[in-house]
């Protein structure tokens, strides 16, 4: 093998890779067989973290960045002058592998421009995940990208070898990407989704009655956005993301703020700072959705589309629904308390165990690891709060920002970072 | 004040803890005898002999009680290396046995459940940047070898899933501060315990030969999926703490 070739591909092409902003790889698991390499659990392992602060978890590679399309955000656009290079199917396998035995990455995320056509880029990226699988006897994680327009059988094949597919849809509007991704279309990006949705439902369907059946796609799908390339607001992207955890079972709905790499009319001037602030409080509604049950038309007011930068959503909502407050700590039920602002999962957990026991007060509940600062405002302890008071306070909300926000505009100001 | 002295195992603080309901001590305390500095002179002191018999009667009446789960709990106060663990694991033998019935280990609200809650999530935290943290290097005998020195002693912790996810290459995990690791040679996997500390200078000259490419390759890797644009050194530090850095591959 030719290292120095091999280098210099990998560095273009890791490169060309990152802002895809998926890294997990969670939600399968895959035992080991006897005398074979690799196995995959549940909840996924970051074994490091870039400089700015992403988990590496995959080894995040295009097979190819040469591609036919010419997308207005995309550094592997065809009019871009770049370097271009591609991977040998042998190359990614042992790249893998090898990183794989030392410990490196969970797996392959594997990702490419489309050289040719749909079909031809996908059929190279399945005979990878099929090499590692059926002749390196690997059980380590692997995502593949699906290629728009690539045709079902290529689709049922992936499924069988990946653990995760997704499509990006890019941009969340319609009219957005028919402005910056012109050739592109959201029927092609959405029809091999479907396919792979439909095959998921029926193969759980399947492993209800048979014992043996072959694994299809089982960490599910994922897509993302890129956020603040075009003019949507946060409400549209909220309710895309609804969509589809709802009409497609996705795993994950990742965003992307905008990183201004390429100058071009049609997009944010390369000066313009990434919306990372944004992008936060967009994961921040997303983990409303799919772990306080919190649905999509609670989380922004139609009147004002976007999230509140001063305040996380929950906290938001909390201030808009005021009327909800106090919540008594001792009776109220679990799904009431994970309302409560500055109180996680974990600890809305640990209340609910620990009140069987006595009854609860604000020490007990700082020592159980809630952001008390915020929480005393909106709790009823069996006896009494003085915090209370505040909750009518016409002030309230500076009250609460006074005490809780500094933090985020610190970590996520490009200012700090440019010098 | 009756001080008990043990071997500092396992079974012989779990033999300790029998010998306390057996003699019931009332005003007691358990210490490892390498540990032990005596403190008050009028305390009386109690010699264990370690007697698995006893510590399994112990294990398995805790089992009852508060599951596997919890005894897996109590195996992560004992790993802490925790100046108090003997206490807090007494303390939770005591509180079980007062009430059979409850899982005495979600009464969040006791201090010492709340302490043993909280050393577990410390365990916990670096047992799985072990498993995220290990980096292997290929030796020319063909073992993959790593070096850990992690704050807590979480190799028993880390065994099974090293061994699940490796079953076709030989590979050696060392705790370089407890001076002793895990082997696994293609048929078992299991500790060993060197008499003096395998000495690590110059053993890259043993490295196989296509070792340093594949670590060139890393951390090339490393470098170029970092979006500068983005950097945000107060996370990566937060995520990757500085001590462990120098045994990270990509952190050259």
């Amino acid at each position: 093998m030719n290292f120095d070739r091999l280098k210099e591909k990998l560095e273009i092409l890791a490169d060309a890779a990152k802002y895809d902003v998926s890294c997990s790889s969670s939600g399968s698991t895959r035992k080991n067989k006897k005398g074979a390499l690799g196995d995959s659990s549940a909840s996924g392992i970051c074994h490091t973290y870039t400089e700015d602060g992403r988990c590496v978890s995959l080894l995040k590679i295009l097979l190819t960045n040469h591609c036919i399309y010419d997308c207005a955000y995309c550094v592997s656009r065809s009019s871009n002058d770049i370097k271009r290079a591609a991977f040998t199917v042998e190359e990614v396998v042992d790249l893998t592998i090898n990183f794989y035995r030392r410990n490196y990455i969970e797996g392959l995320f594997l990702s490419s421009g489309i050289f040719k056509n749909a079909d031809t880029t996908m059929e190279r990226l399945v005979r990878i995940a099929k090499k590692l699988r059926l002749e390196e006897n690997f059980n380590g994680y692997i995502h593949l990208k699906s290629i728009p327009g690539a045709s079902d059988d290529l689709m049922q094949e992936a499924a069988l070898y990946a653990d995760r597919l997704s499509v990006n849809i890019e941009i969340p509007t319609e009219s957005g990407l028919k402005l910056l991704a012109p050739e592109k279309n959201r029927k092609d990006m959405i029809s091999p989704m479907r396919y792979i949705q439909k095959g998921i439902v029926q193969y759980q369907d399947e492993k209800k009655i048979l014992k043996k059946v072959p694994k299809f796609a089982p960490a599910g799908q994922s897509t993302q956005m890129i956020v603040g390339a075009t003019n949507e607001n946060d409400l549209q992207i909220i309710k895309v993301a609804d969509h589809f955890y709802k009409n497609f079972n996705l795993k994950r709905v990742y965003y992307s703020g905008y990183v201004p790499v390429l100058e071009d009319q049609r997009l944010p001037s390369l000066t313009t700072e990434v919306p990372m602030l944004r992008e936060n409080r967009l994961y921040q509604s997303d983990w409303l959705m799919r772990f306080y049950g919190f649905k999509a038309e609670e989380i922004l007011d139609p009147n004002v589309p976007f999230l509140d930068l001063e305040v996380d959503p929950k906290l938001s909502w909390a201030l808009r629904n005021l009327h909800q407050f106090p919540i008594n700590l001792q009776t109220a039920e679990y799904q009431l308390i994970l309302r409560i602002p500055g109180i996680g999962v974990k600890t809305a957990q640990k209340i609910v165990s620990a009140r069987r026991f006595q009854i609860l007060t604000m020490d007990h509940l700082k020592k159980l690891g809630a952001a008390v600062n915020r929480a005393k405002y909106f709790i009823d302890f069996n006896a009494g709060n003085a915090y209370l008071k505040y909750l009518t306070d016409k002030n309230f909300r500076k009250l609460l920002i006074g005490g809780s926000s500094s933090k985020f505009h610190n970590q996520f100001s490009q200012q700090l970072s440019l010098f | 004040m009756t001080t008990l002295l043990y071997d500092g195992s396992f079974d012989g603080l779990f033999t300790a803890v029998f010998e306390v309901f057996e003699y019931r001590y009332k005003d007691v305390e358990i210490a490892s005898r390498e540990r032990f500095h005596q403190e008050n002179i009028f305390a009386v002191i109690h010699e264990v002999i370690t007697q698995p018999d006893k510590s399994e009667r112990v294990l398995n009446k805790l089992e009852q009680n508060i599951g596997k789960e919890g005894v897996n709990k109590l195996l992560k106060v004992f790993l802490s290396e925790d100046p108090d663990l003997e206490n807090l694991i007494l303390s939770a033998v005591k509180q079980s046995v007062k009430h059979p019935e409850k899982n005495i280990l979600e009464n969040f609200a006791d201090s010492d459940v709340l302490k043993i809650s909280k050393i577990c999530k410390s365990v916990d935290r670096e047992r799985h940047r072990m498993t995220a943290f290990v980096r292997f290097e290929k030796m020319q005998d063909g073992v993959f070898f790593s070096k850990i020195d992690p704050d807590f002693n979480v190799l028993p912790l880390i065994r099974k899933h090293f061994y699940n996810r490796y079953q076709d290459q030989k590979w050696m995990i060392y705790d370089l501060r407890r001076n002793y690791g895990l082997l696994y040679d293609l048929a078992t996997c299991d500790f060993f315990y060197p008499d003096e500390k395998i000495d690590i200078n110059n053993y890259q000259q043993k490295f196989h030969d296509e070792e340093k490419s594949y670590q060139v390759l890393w951390q090339r890797y490393f470098t170029k999926t970092n979006i500068v644009e983005r950097k945000n050194m107060k996370l990566h530090i937060q995520h990757v703490p500085k001590r462990y850095w120098k045994y990270l591959t990509e952190k050259w």
